[in-house]
Order: C-alpha cells, then structure tokens, then sequence
C-alpha cells in the first residue's frame, strides 16, 4: 500500500492505494471525482485525460503513486464560481458533444492545445491535435468548431487583459 | 494487473540498487508502453523502479554542434526544443510525430531506445545519427545497441542515461501510420553528416531497425530522390502481416526515405 498525495483543482488531497492502482481509478474511486472517465482498456481513446503539472496526460496509463507530488487539474476543476470554462461554454453552444462520454477528456485536451499554441489554432493542428481523443458520436466536426471558437474567444481576452 | 511494488530512484545509483535489491524488476520511465502491458498482464514486475526523477537524465544540453538528451526527456520537451531545433530539427519534427499529445507528454526518449520496439521511431533516429547511447555503466554506438526485436545491448540492470549525437548537416525524417495504431508500418530517417551518409528504417524490419546500405551508397553519391529512383529494395527480412506484406513494406520504405530525403532539403 502506498500513501499518494496530490494536488487535486488547487486543493491538497491524499488517500491510500495499492502500488498498482491506476491514477484514474484513485481519482474517481479515493476523491470522488467521476468527472474523469474510462472509455477503453488499451490507452487509445482519450476519455481520462487529466493535466498533471499543467500537461495533458492519460491518467489510465499512469499509476497513482508515479504521480504523487504532483499538481493535478480534472474537469471538476476547470469552471470558476458559477461560470462555466470557455471551452466548455463553446462546447454547449456549438454542440460539441452528443452522448458526452468522452467529452471530459476531449475538454482537458482541448485547454491544454490551447494553452501551448497560444492563438496560433487552426483546423488542421487542432484534427491532428485531436489525435489521442476518441468520439464515437460527433464525427468530430463540431468538436473542432468549439474549440475554434474557445481559441478566438480565449485569445481576444487575453489581449483585452494586456 | 498484477502486484507490483513501486520505487521512486532519486538518482541513477539509487536506481540501479533499487533495481538489483529487487524481485523480477523492471525500470519505468514515461510508462507509455510499460504500463499498458502491465495493464494486459504482459508484463509483471515485482518490483518497478522510478527513473522519472532523476536530475542526471532531464534536460537537453547542446555544445557546438555536440548534442545529449536526456534520457528521462519527454518527446514533447524534444519536440518543442528551440535550441534542439536550430542545430536539428529533424529529430524534434520525429518526436511531434510518436503517439499523442497525452502521450508525448509522458513518454521518454530513453524509454523508447531502451524498449527498441521494432515500430517505435527513435530507433531509426539514433541508428541513421550514429549517435552513442550513454548508460550507467558504458558507452554504447548505436550500430551495436539495437540487437534485435525489443533487444539491446542493455545488460541486468543497466540504465540508458543520456543520448549522444553530432548534429548532421541534413536530416529528415518520414514514417507512414499504421491507420489503427498509429505505429510506424515503416519509418525512414536519413542524416547526412561530413560526406557520410546513413539511412535507418524502422516498422519494417523483421529483426527491428536496420540500416539500408544500397540507399546510403546511393546518396552518399548522389543526394537525391533520383538517385533513390533507383534502389531496389529487397523485401527479404521485412514483416509481411496482416497489415501488409514484404513486398508493400519494400516499396513503402522507398516512398518513405523520397519523403525523408524531401524533409530533409
């Protein structure tokens, strides 16, 4: 048994986990946040992307305790008070998702694209960015547009900020 | 997946003790192919060493036109490298093609030479490179590392620290997907350094990454696609599956060294 501590959306939270105990399943499982999902068993599909010190990662292919000590963002994490992130927002208004099974790891993929290219999105880099991220029901194009939208959105207000 | 018991190494020797100290051990790093086959219960350490943490293996440290990457470096920090980029790009394009962001994110360039998946990308690189693999005990030229199917020259024990390579005056490098797996089917890197040209294939060998001596004559001759116009590959030793057979895989060798030589300028 390992003692695993994390930051978990900006709060210290700790549990106890076997050594083989997937980061996902100490996540929904020891702190309750359901939001991260599992949608497959070989790494593929994208649902339990979570950002671990500030990087996408695939919490289905990492153990809880290689991540101990470190900081941890889950979907739960992203809204403010009451308001939903923009990426989240432009999911809902372009209708980015339909069943919403994968939609919690293609939102963290989508921050996190947006974090590293800084406005410099377009269609073709967010489809190949996409590339870790499965959905079965959207065919992907209005996923695209969501975060095409998110990108333009998150950019003007960060020039508006500067 | 079964037991295991996890270590954290702080440095390389804390590793190596960890490791020697334990039972049927094995080194993680990024994890990304290692914790997937302990998941299907392919792998079964009891004891999992940590080298994720280790100061010695982080960090890409460039000397003239002297370049060591840290094992413990991910194929994004390699992929996003300015300095790296500016000495040899080629190799930083190589590391935006493995995986997926998640995936590039975890994933480490010793990781990927340490395990020599016949299909994985750094391979190629490190054979076309000539580049030296420095380990906790030796160091090792790349022609004699890759010794086979997820072979190496790696002893028990033996930890892959840092990769050491010249910085070609060319190189490129082009791999076509499996549409499934994203692995390469075949992946061709050329590097052209001092007259000296070297040619590495990866995907398609059946004994793993091999060098394609016809096509390196060829362009040490003559740098261009013609010249490559006019190898013939042979299919024997390639894989045939049920993704494609030898003979498929001979031509997409060619088609793949034309991109690689395309990328490459």
């Amino acid at each position: 048994m390992a003692k695993v501590t994390l930051t978990v959306n900006g709060r210290k939270m700790s549990g106890d986990c076997e050594d083989r105990t997937l980061l996902v399943h100490f996540i929904r499982e020891k702190l309750g946040l359901t939001g991260t999902h599992v949608g497959c068993d070989t790494s593929q599909c994208g649902a339990c992307v979570v950002h671990l010190d500030g990087k996408s990662v695939k919490s289905c292919s990492i153990l809880a305790v290689q991540a101990s000590g470190s900081t941890l963002t889950t979907i739960e994490g992203l809204a403010g008070q009451g308001d939903m992130h923009p990426v989240q927002a432009a999911f809902k208004t372009h209708h980015g998702l339909q069943c919403g099974f994968c939609t919690p790891g293609v939102v963290m993929a989508a921050v996190d694209m947006i974090n590293r290219h800084g406005g410099a999105l377009d269609e073709e880099t967010v489809r190949s960015e996409l590339d870790g991220n499965i959905c079965r029901c959207t065919g992907y194009h209005n996923i695209v547009k969501a975060i095409l939208a998110a990108n333009a959105e998150m950019s003007a207000s960060r020039q508006a900020a500067e | 997946m079964y037991a295991t018991n996890y270590h954290r190494a702080a440095s390389v020797s804390e590793a190596a003790s960890l490791f020697a100290g334990g039972a049927e051990a094995q080194y993680v790093s990024g994890g990304m192919t290692l914790i997937p086959t302990m998941k299907q219960r392919l792998a079964a350490p009891g004891d999992l060493v940590d080298l994720r943490h280790i100061p010695d293996m982080k960090g890409i440290a460039i000397d003239g036109r002297r370049v060591r990457i840290g094992a413990a470096v991910t194929h994004a920090e390699v992929a996003a490298s300015s300095q790296l980029a500016t000495v040899c790009p080629a190799v930083c394009r190589l590391a935006g093609m493995i995986g997926d962001p998640h995936v590039r994110h975890m994933g480490t360039i010793g990781g990927s030479v340490a395990n020599n998946d016949p299909a994985a990308d750094y391979p190629a690189a490190m054979l076309a490179l000539a580049a030296t693999i420095v380990t906790s005990q030796r160091e090792i030229a790349a022609d004699d590392f890759f010794t086979g199917l997820f072979e190496t020259a790696l002893e028990e024990g033996e930890i892959v620290v840092a990769l050491a390579f010249d910085a070609p005056e060319k190189a490129g490098y082009a791999k076509f997907r499996n549409p499934a797996s994203r692995y390469a089917m075949t992946g061709v890197f050329v590097a052209k350094a001092s007259g000296n040209v070297r040619v590495a294939v990866t995907g398609a060998g059946s004994d793993g990454v091999f060098r394609q001596g016809d096509m390196e004559a060829a362009l040490s001759a003559n740098w261009s696609t013609d010249a490559l116009s006019g190898v013939t590959v042979d299919p024997g030793g390639l894989i045939s599956d049920l993704h494609g057979d030898a003979e498929y895989r001979a031509n997409l060798v060619k088609v793949m060294a034309k991109r690689a030589l395309a990328a490459a300028g």
